[in-house]
């Protein structure tokens, strides 16, 4: 059973490299943005099943802080100064 | 192997399933709008499902409520995150052809 977490772990893992080529070669900003969402919600589901699978039972907590990251970097980002956040004058 | 986990070896690979659907959905969608869409929805229900599979093996109210939280978390990290970014995207948009 453990075994089959952390293959499943290892899968999703492969996810998230095949997600970055999107974010290579995706032609706009916000393309690139996505890279915030795969990476918070596939590495929260493969610290999930490390924690279950591998023992460390601390993992789980570093996936509720991880997910709350996530959202952070989200809105820092698209917020950045520079006029992309609210200054839209006209 | 008993029935809660093989029930949970089930869950975690129909969630595993819908991870991959929403890579696939990221690659092959022809518009920024719809790859948000496709990695939003799939990818959450695909972590709801493996924290279900998981929730089920770890039989304490602790762990359960913990997986839970991350789930509720996640889904309003990752519904707060879409709108930005496709709002980002269209005024990006409107920029750029004004």
């Amino acid at each position: 059973m453990e075994t089959f977490f952390l293959a499943a772990s290892l899968f999703l893992l492969l996810n998230l490299v095949a997600g970055l080529v999107r974010v290579y070669q995706g032609p706009g900003a916000a393309d690139r943005m996505l890279a915030v969402l795969l990476f918070g919600t596939t590495t929260v589901a493969a610290l999930l099943l490390l924690a279950h699978g591998g023992g460390h039972p601390a993992l789980i907590k570093v996936a509720l802080v991880f997910v709350m990251l996530a959202a952070i970097a989200a809105i820092a980002f698209v917020r950045l100064p520079g006029g992309r956040g609210e200054e839209h004058g006209e | 192997m008993s029935v809660v986990d093989l029930l949970a070896a089930a869950l975690v690979v129909i969630g595993c399933a819908f991870f991959l659907a929403g890579t696939i959905g990221l690659l092959r969608f022809p518009d920024t709008l719809t790859r948000l869409h496709a990695l939003t929805k799939a990818d959450n229900v695909g972590l709801g499902c493996i924290c279900a599979g998981l929730a089920i093996r770890d039989a304490t109210v602790s762990g359960v409520t913990t997986l839970i939280i991350i789930w509720l978390l996640a889904m309003f990290a990752s519904t707060v995150s879409a709108f930005l970014i496709a709002r980002w995207h269209g005024r990006d948009d409107a920029e750029g052809r004004a």
